[in-house]
């Protein structure tokens, strides 16, 4: 698809809701270099969301959403919890069907769309929590891994069950009191990154939402790598403020916080060699582009 | 893309997309000796699969393996081993979710570990097959042939089919397709057989021909959006319904399971052409009936023949369809009954209990014999059981050795 297949017939357009008349006339389905500065520009492919107010999960959903490569043959692939109550008002398809299966509805999505669309690009991302990916998911988000699974899988990890309030997870640090750790979780926050580096992904990254541009080049990077190669996985800090005590303006704070150089959330980007000589042909043919505009201008 | 628009034309392997009308009712029939499983993949062989998953559970391991046969022979879009039950039923709704016509089989334990896709299936109006291949799923651990597991998929909101024989599996496989991709169905069908009974031993069964296969599935014609990014998206609610605690939103849940609902009612039209009703019956008017599905209906009727030789007349209502359940089928054909047996391949008697709930006079039903646990069920003791009924003496089957 792209914006051409989505032009409101004129006899209809007044009756047509103002964000779908939006999305015709001021999407960026289809553009090439769309990007996070599109927003605010540009009609953004979220149209709105119930998460709680200041959430650094709506600034992430925002900016993957707008780095998105290819949205208009891109389906979305969800579980159950906070993030569920955003797909909803998401103008790209996107599944919900059970909690934790989402790599393997993914897995059958994108074998599917193979099946169907052969000679056409489909990109298929997973999003969902750190309850959904590493604890009930792990076996699926594993197995789709080993099994080479062409799609982009994003685990929003707010360290805890956000959406049914605040109990321990895999992915929750070690000592912290919550919910069903009511004397501090016993063990470490589960090295997701590294078992997925160790499963087959080709390109994993660990790092938080506080950078817009960070999160544009990880998701573009990650969605072009599980094009061509293989499973990709990207682990996001975003900080369920509620849960641990902070308030509604602190959740950028609490991000540059936790990404300094010690901290648990230090940038840390894993690219396998297959994967490099990819990135490093795309960046070529873009300085090549670059310098045949810039030779054309002078 | 039009459905027909293919017809007459040829896929890769060079079988042609063919009415399925005519392919199944008028095309000549070959008639072959094989097992249930080989059935299963030679039905599979024509039936213009996407995509299908596979597990090993015994006994429908040979069965998804031999698919797999199918797919190496490239008669099948993709296949691929799934790591679990649950998995594999996941995977099968990620791939109908993206415009695929989807088959898996599973089995017993299987069946109930992946319990929880199949109301999702049906919700998400997904029309999956899967062959569910009944065993035992009681501790001990059991491989033996059982029926409990349709009770649970029974409340799932799957049409559910029971097959008797494995001609029926043949037709119904791609009936079946037929019947769940209607626009006004659009469900997923749990095609059920006693395993072991069906799938491990050989049967003439009477196949279409080789080069003849099933128009494909048409994703377009689904009463819900493909998600394939290939029609306008929008946001698809304005609210999430999962969070909010309103009339409005228990409205919309409750509405939404009635119409999956009203949609396994609106399969009844389209079962009943395909399969010639949703029940066979012979001497209905009989004083003694047995009704009974899968292979229940096998021994009920070496029991009537047994009978016969006595001069003990017995009718017989062989159920095919369990969802949708024929209801007002089963009110006229046990109308004159004074005796409805109801032989069953598990511990509990779901099928007499749902008989029971259904005609007038539920006295009138014997909820057995039962057998379980991999147990077969002699024509003798369904004899034994009508004779008790009326009343006539008989030797005791004890210690027959």
């Amino acid at each position: 698809m792209s914006k051409e297949r989505i032009k409101i017939s004129p006899d209809l357009y007044d009756i047509m809701p103002s964000d779908y008349q939006d999305l015709v006339s001021s999407a960026t389905y289809g553009k090439e270099d769309r990007g996070w500065k599109d927003i605010g520009t540009s009609k953004e492919l979220i149209e709105q969301h119930s998460l709680c107010a200041g959430c650094p999960e709506s600034m992430a959903f925002r900016y993957i959403l707008a780095s998105l490569p290819n949205p208009e043959d891109t389906v979305m692939v969800g579980s159950t919890g906070c993030t569920s109550l955003v797909f909803p008002m998401v103008a790209v398809h996107n599944i919900h069907s059970l909690f934790g299966n989402q790599n393997a509805i993914a897995s059958g999505l994108k074998r599917a769309l193979s099946v169907r669309f052969p000679d056409r690009v489909k990109d298929v991302v997973v999003l969902a929590g750190d309850g959904a990916t590493v604890d009930i998911g792990l076996d699926m988000t594993l197995q789709a891994w080993f099994r080479q699974e062409k799609f982009t899988t994003i685990c929003f990890d707010n360290e805890l069950y956000a959406n049914t309030g605040g109990q321990e997870s895999g992915l929750m640090q070690k000592g912290f009191v919550a919910k069903m750790a009511p004397v501090g979780k016993l063990f470490d926050k589960v090295r997701l990154p590294e078992i997925a580096r160790e499963s087959g992904c080709h390109y994993v990254v660990n790092c938080t939402v506080s950078k817009p541009s960070l999160v544009e080049k990880v998701v573009r990077n990650a969605v072009l790598i599980a094009r061509e190669i293989g499973p990709t996985y990207l682990q996001l800090y975003t900080p369920c403020i509620l849960e641990i005590g902070k308030n509604s303006m602190e959740g950028l704070q609490e991000m540059r916080d936790s990404e300094k150089p010690t901290e648990r959330f230090a940038f840390k980007e894993y690219i396998s060699e297959p994967a490099k000589q990819l990135l490093a042909e795309r960046d070529a043919k873009a300085k090549e582009k670059k310098a045949a505009a810039k030779q054309l201008v002078s | 893309m039009d459905p027909t628009s293919v017809i007459g034309t040829k896929n890769k392997k060079g079988q042609v997309f063919t009415d399925p009308r005519i392919m199944m009712r008028e095309a000549p029939r070959t008639p072959s000796f094989y097992t249930g499983s080989e059935v299963i993949k030679e039905a599979i062989r024509r039936a213009s699969i996407d995509v299908m998953i596979a597990y090993p559970i015994t006994p429908q391991s040979e069965a998804a393996a031999l698919i797999g046969e199918l797919f190496a022979e490239g008669y099948i879009g993709d296949y691929f081993r799934g790591e679990s039950e649950f998995a594999v039923m996941s995977q099968c709704a990620g791939a109908a979710f993206g415009g695929a016509r989807v088959f898996t089989t599973t089995a017993g334990p299987g069946t109930m570990r992946a319990m929880e896709n199949f109301p999702m299936w049906a919700g998400a109006r997904l029309p999956i097959q899967c062959i569910v291949t009944c065993r035992g799923i009681n501790s001990p651990l059991s491989i033996q042939p059982d029926t409990i597991e349709i009770s649970y998929l029974m409340q799932t909101g799957m049409l559910v089919w029971h097959a008797e024989t494995a001609q029926d599996f043949y037709d119904w496989i791609l009936m079946g397709y037929m019947v769940s991709e209607e626009p006004e169905v659009h469900l997923p069908l749990a095609l059920c057989c006693d395993g072991f009974f069906v799938t491990h031993t050989k049967d003439v069964v009477d196949l279409t021909p080789t080069d003849m296969c099933l128009p494909p599935y048409d994703p377009y014609r689904s009463p819900v959006p493909c998600m394939d990014m290939e029609c306008p998206p929008v946001r698809m609610m304005r609210d999430p319904f999962i969070m909010k605690s309103n009339y409005i939103s228990y409205a919309t849940h409750a509405s939404w399971q009635q119409e999956v609902w009203a949609a396994a009612e609106r399969s009844r039209k389209h079962t009943i052409a395909w399969l010639n009703g949703l029940i066979e019956t012979e001497d209905v008017d009989a004083d003694v009936l047995i009704v009974t599905s899968g292979t229940a209906v096998s021994q009920g009727r070496e029991a009537i023949r047994l009978l016969a030789d006595e001069g003990i007349r017995v009718g017989l209502v062989k159920i095919k369809t369990l969802r949708p359940w024929p209801e007002e089928e089963l009110k006229e054909a046990t109308k004159h009954a004074t005796h409805i047996i109801v032989p069953e391949f598990n511990v509990i008697g779901w099928m007499a209990k749902e008989i029971k709930a259904t005609i007038p006079r539920s006295e009138r039903v014997i909820a057995g014999p039962r057998v379980c646990g991999g147990m077969t069920m002699p024509p003798e003791i369904i004899v034994e059981e009508i004779k008790r009924a009326l009343g006539v003496r008989s030797g005791t089957l004890a210690g027959r050795g």
